[in-house]
């Protein structure tokens, strides 16, 4: 019983394009937090007590800070008071949650880092952490605005789709893996369902293993009000049917678990 | 000062316990809040068998609240006894099994499963709105609300607590009714059906297009039922529906509620209930109430 929500202090936050923020705040979550990891994010507006379940997109251990980079999802969302705020403000959070990507087998092998629109942050810290032969990383975005992609450049080789064709391939990642006759032993990819629907698609054809970031409406993000849940392949221990809890036995899947 | 109230004979440390599904069995909630602070943990339900519940989305958040078409998904009886029920009796607070079915018999078959089981209370979920067979069927009509008391009291070993349905036009008919049934104790508001819609896709936001209401916004409805259930019946009323705070769970005291509930305000805060039993207890001091029993029901 030694985890509690806490006000975390923002040290920073910037637009960095369209709808997209980036901000880093202090916060015990930041000791143990793993690549793939997300946080709940609370508003401090009486009015909206769901947590939003936020991805963690960097993790600097030495000043237990956390970045995360979310989308303003709308008018009047919880997502758009975050955006409002500034460095020296609170906000609530309670973290870190759920399982990261395992990432010590990769050794050796050639991987893709797969992510598409609001599913590219938490791809940046399993980049920096992830030592393997061959890093390739490949972005999906709708327009030009190609946010973190010089990040991305640091630590692999980058490959970017956009929707409409202003920047690298015209369409989305899996046009981008053909397109550039990319090869991969392993594959992790955060994005929206259909993107990774053709992802687990193609890792299961190619015998890849392939590890997959889900995202479902969440309410508690610690397990117990089975809202979140997706459809798996076998009867999984703590349901007793074929559900397992996205924010506690995931976000992250094998994606041969998971039916999507 | 006294925190201590009896329901039905069975006597709880102070009168928080936790809304059913909205904290599990207690086990994920355990690295967060300290279970033997609370007077009951009150779990999910559970079934004969095995529910997959809805297709997702299953929630959305609303103005103060939100909506829930879980659907009762639930690992059904045999995992529940084998393991939520030794991890609850860890701790030292009582244990009230929430129980769903589908029909009579459904619920039936459970209370008598749970009959040698060491648990404390059952309480029997017949407001679920989210289930289209059982649940809410018997929650909107008091004569079959009335029957189904009954049945289940032949089996039941421990006392049986009846949730209401708030989705009734007298909840003091309801409760009346399952006090002629039999029942030890009852329990409301359970949530209230609801519709959001998602006005850029025009489409339900939730699969199960209507879900249960619940969170602070549906507060002073829940206050009103309460007020009007613990008029109407000589049973103890355990009053739930968006309290998020002590001030919000002594009202409902003074409604005449007997305990009270936490149930959505879990998800804002996990540790949220032991602040509301704190707060109570710093309420009591301060305006000299002896007991809980003392401050039920006192404003008529």
């Amino acid at each position: 019983m030694a985890r509690k929500k806490e006000n975390a202090v923002i040290i920073s936050q910037q637009m960095i394009a369209q709808d997209i923020y980036s901000m880093w705040i202090k916060t015990d979550a930041a000791k143990e937090a793993v690549p793939g990891q997300f946080i709940s994010m609370y508003t401090n507006d009486g009015s909206r007590l769901l947590p939003r379940p936020i991805s963690i997109c960097e993790i600097n251990r030495g000043e237990e800070s956390l970045r995360v980079v979310y989308r303003v999802t709308g008018k009047n969302t919880g997502t758009e008071l975050f955006s409002r705020m500034k460095a020296g403000d609170t906000i609530p959070v309670l973290g870190p949650l759920g399982n990261g990507f395992p990432y010590k087998e990769t050794l050796g092998k050639r991987v893709f880092l797969m992510g598409g629109g609001i599913g590219v942050p938490p791809m940046l810290e399993l980049a920096k952490q992830m030592d393997c032969e061959k890093k390739q990383i490949i972005m999906g975005y709708r327009n030009a605005e190609t946010f973190l992609r010089d990040e991305f450049e640091k630590y692999g080789e980058v490959y970017v789709s956009t929707e409409d064709g202003s920047v690298g391939t015209r369409g989305n990642v899996m046009d981008a893996i053909r397109e550039n006759q990319l090869e991969a032993d392993m594959i992790y990819a955060c994005g929206p369902t259909p993107m990774l629907r053709a992802i687990k698609d193609y890792a299961e054809k190619n015998n890849i293993v392939c590890y997959l970031s889900l995202e479902e409406r969440m309410a508690c993000g610690i397990g117990a009000c089975l809202a979140c849940v997706c459809q798996t392949k076998e009867k999984d221990h703590h349901s007793n049917v074929n559900n397992k809890r996205i924010c506690k036995d995931g976000p992250v899947f094998l994606s041969t678990e998971v039916e999507i | 000062m006294d925190m201590r109230v009896n329901i039905a004979g069975v006597e709880w440390k102070n009168p928080v316990t936790v809304a059913s599904g909205t904290f599990g069995s207690g086990a994920e909630f355990a690295e967060f809040v300290d279970l033997n602070r609370l007077g009951a943990v009150t779990t999910k339900g559970v079934a004969n068998v095995p529910w997959a519940g809805n297709p997702t989305p299953r929630v959305a958040e609303t103005y103060g609240g939100m909506m829930n078409a879980v659907g009762l998904q639930n690992p059904g009886i045999d995992v529940f006894r084998e393991r939520d029920i030794p991890f609850l009796r860890q701790y030292d607070t009582k244990i009230i099994v929430n129980v769903c079915g589908r029909s009579v018999e459904d619920y039936c078959e459970v209370v008598e499963r749970l009959a040698d089981e060491d648990v404390d209370m059952l309480e029997i979920n017949i407001s679920c709105p989210n289930v289209k067979e059982g649940g809410i069927a018997f929650g909107q009509d008091p004569r079959a609300a009335e029957e189904i008391t009954k049945a289940v009291k032949k089996y039941a070993a421990q006392p049986v607590i009846m949730k209401l349905s708030p989705n009734v036009t007298s909840i003091s008919e309801m409760a009346k009714a399952v006090e002629a049934g039999g029942a030890d104790a009852v329990s409301l508001i359970n949530t209230i059906t609801g519709m959001k819609i998602d006005i850029r896709r025009k489409t339900f936001l939730l699969a199960n297009r209507t879900g249960g209401v619940s969170g602070p916004a549906i507060h002073p409805i829940a206050v009103r039922m309460v007020y009007e259930a613990a008029n109407a019946v000589k049973v103890p009323v355990i009053g739930m529906g968006g309290i998020v705070s002590a001030e919000d769970a002594i009202e409902m005291i003074l409604a005449g509620a007997s305990a009270v509930s936490v149930g959505t305000a879990n998800f804002y805060d996990p540790a949220v209930t032991v602040g509301i039993v704190n707060g109570i207890e710093d309420y009591m001091k301060e305006q000299g109430f002896e007991t809980v029993a003392d401050m039920t029901g006192i404003v008529k």
